[in-house]
């Protein structure tokens, strides 16, 4: 078995070197994969062009495959447009909201996306990524070391737990993208190391135990959505940890207990379309209307 | 585990179990055939046979089978592109039995050049695959590796000789296994390498005595 990485091991390091999280996590990453910074900062930046791209698809209002979802990331689009005074969230999380959604959108309909770190969960890192750098007029680069950021952030994660719904629930596949997300906000906005690793604890803990229960086992209901509350998650987090709050629960330790919760899940519960919202009457409704098609 | 497994790949939505992993059987199975498909049969076991309209399961597979790339835009519309190939490419549910992974497929695939083949594989997770299955041998491998793969006679000395080939050009073993129904009759051999196998060994391997036929599976 692989040895477990500590996020604290490398926060710590990246304290002592006086090193941004972002600038330690690029240094490390480049010497492990053996490759040039340079050209690490412009493979993430590929990958950020690929999800401005899923925005654009999910944008147009496709519908999905299993015909659940589709549609919603315009609508939140239009409401930004036409009622912006009448925002709940205000202006920057209600575009991640649409961001969120437009990808999870683009997914659900055969849409080219980043998996990050999975493809159900790959509305959450653009939607929080793309609200707050138009907020801060982030660079490219920056953009880029906050994505290599939150990719340190998944290693870790995957390595003291996981990161699919079907080892460890919707908190391991959401919940992993959010913690990821929160951190990226974190380092996109100038906090330290320390503060990244409140940001990731503060998430997760915030979203420990949910189920992955997708209706007729499409990633459809409720995963598009759900990347829409992650990405929210995400930023409630990092302006905590902005502010200064600090996790109890150290990080390293939160993620070991989602991994604990993620063993004492039922399977019913996890990517198996036998529990949660994939048994309520309405689910088992649509799910068998989309396999009676199938039959047919 | 890279950070490139955390933030990638990418990949045409929206499963990478049903969708991405289905691409990558697909190539599988085209690169075991050895040729371009000409007509294929496609078998759904399992979760595969029960939701493969909502996750383009079927669609991904097709695409697999004419080369494409897990990431390729052209996915969605990979039935009209076999259509314009005369490809054929036909569904149906199976059932391999409770023991197959339930997101198994099997291919009966008939070659432009007239060959047939079976392949069977599963695809089991975050866009990883396993072919257990090639014309009734049972086999197991990933294609994360190049790999050779013999049908031969099962004799003293078949396994040397191949493997002393790959070694006089410097191709390094990283997993091989052997199978056979029975002793002395016919076998199959899976030789995955760390380097690719270039043309000139392919064609040592398939003139060594007791081999029957070879196929060589690399993907890109």
């Amino acid at each position: 078995m692989e040895e477990k990485l500590s996020l604290k091991e490398w926060i710590d390091l990246a304290e002592t070197k006086n090193k941004s999280f972002g600038d330690f996590c690029i240094e490390f990453q480049a010497k492990e994969l053996e490759m040039d910074k340079k050209v690490l900062l412009e493979r993430m930046e590929e990958m950020l062009h690929v999800m401005e791209q899923s925005v654009v698809i999910g944008l147009t209002g496709i519908t999905s495959m299993g015909g659940l979802v589709g549609g919603n990331g315009k609508k939140v689009e239009t409401y930004r447009a036409d009622s912006a005074e009448k925002s709940v969230v205000g202006g920057v999380m209600s575009k991640a909201i649409m961001i969120a959604l437009a990808v999870g959108e683009a997914n659900a309909s055969m849409g080219r996306i980043v998996a990050a770190p999975t493809a159900g969960a790959s509305g959450t890192l653009p939607a929080v990524l793309f609200s707050l750098s138009e907020a801060r007029g982030s660079s490219m680069d920056e953009l880029g070391k906050a994505l290599i950021v939150a990719g340190a952030i998944g290693m870790v994660i995957a390595s003291r737990a996981s990161l699919s719904g079907a080892a460890g629930g919707c908190q391991a596949e959401c919940g992993s993208a959010a913690a990821m997300a929160a951190g990226a906000a974190v380092e996109l906005y100038g906090g330290s190391p320390e503060q990244v690793g409140q940001a990731v604890a503060i998430t997760l803990k915030n979203m420990l135990g949910l189920v992955c229960d997708p209706v007729a086992g499409l990633v459809e209901v409720p995963c598009v959505k759900r990347n829409a509350g992650a990405a929210a998650q995400a930023m409630v987090a990092a302006e905590m940890a902005l502010a200064g709050i600090c996790s109890v629960i150290p990080v390293d330790e939160v993620i070991d207990a989602m991994a604990a919760v993620g063993n004492a899940m039922s399977c019913t519960l996890k990517e198996t379309a036998q529990g949660g919202l994939a048994v309520s009457p309405t689910g088992i409704l649509l799910a068998n209307k989309l396999f009676a098609k199938v039959e047919s | 585990m890279n950070i490139f497994d955390v933030i990638g790949p990418v990949m045409i939505g929206p499963s990478s179990s049903h969708t991405a992993g289905a691409v990558r059987l697909g190539n599988l199975a085209l690169a075991i055939l050895g040729e371009g498909v000409k007509e294929a049969m496609i078998g759904l076991h399992g979760s595969f046979a029960q939701t493969y309209r909502g996750h383009g399961t079927d669609l991904a597979l097709s695409a697999g089978l004419q080369g494409w790339a897990t990431d390729d835009s052209r996915i969605p519309k990979s039935f009209d592109s076999a259509k314009e190939a005369e490809i054929e490419i036909s569904f149906k549910t199976i059932n391999l039995g409770d023991l197959s992974h339930p997101n198994s497929v099997r291919f009966w695939m008939t070659g432009v050049n007239g060959n047939k083949c079976t392949v069977t594989g599963a695809s089991i997770g975050g866009g990883r695959v396993v072919v257990t299955n090639i014309d009734d041998f049972p086999v197991e491998f990933s294609g994360d590796f190049p790999a050779i793969l013999t049908m031969h006679r099962d004799r003293p000395g078949a396994i040397a000789l191949v493997t002393s080939i790959l070694s006089t050009q410097g191709v390094n073993v990283a997993q091989m296994k052997v199978f056979r129904k029975q002793k002395g009759g016919l076998a199959a051999m899976i030789v995955e390498t760390d380097q690719p196998i270039d043309d000139a060994a392919f064609e040592v391997i398939g003139k060594l005595p007791h081999i029957q036929s070879v196929r060589r599976i690399q993907l890109v």
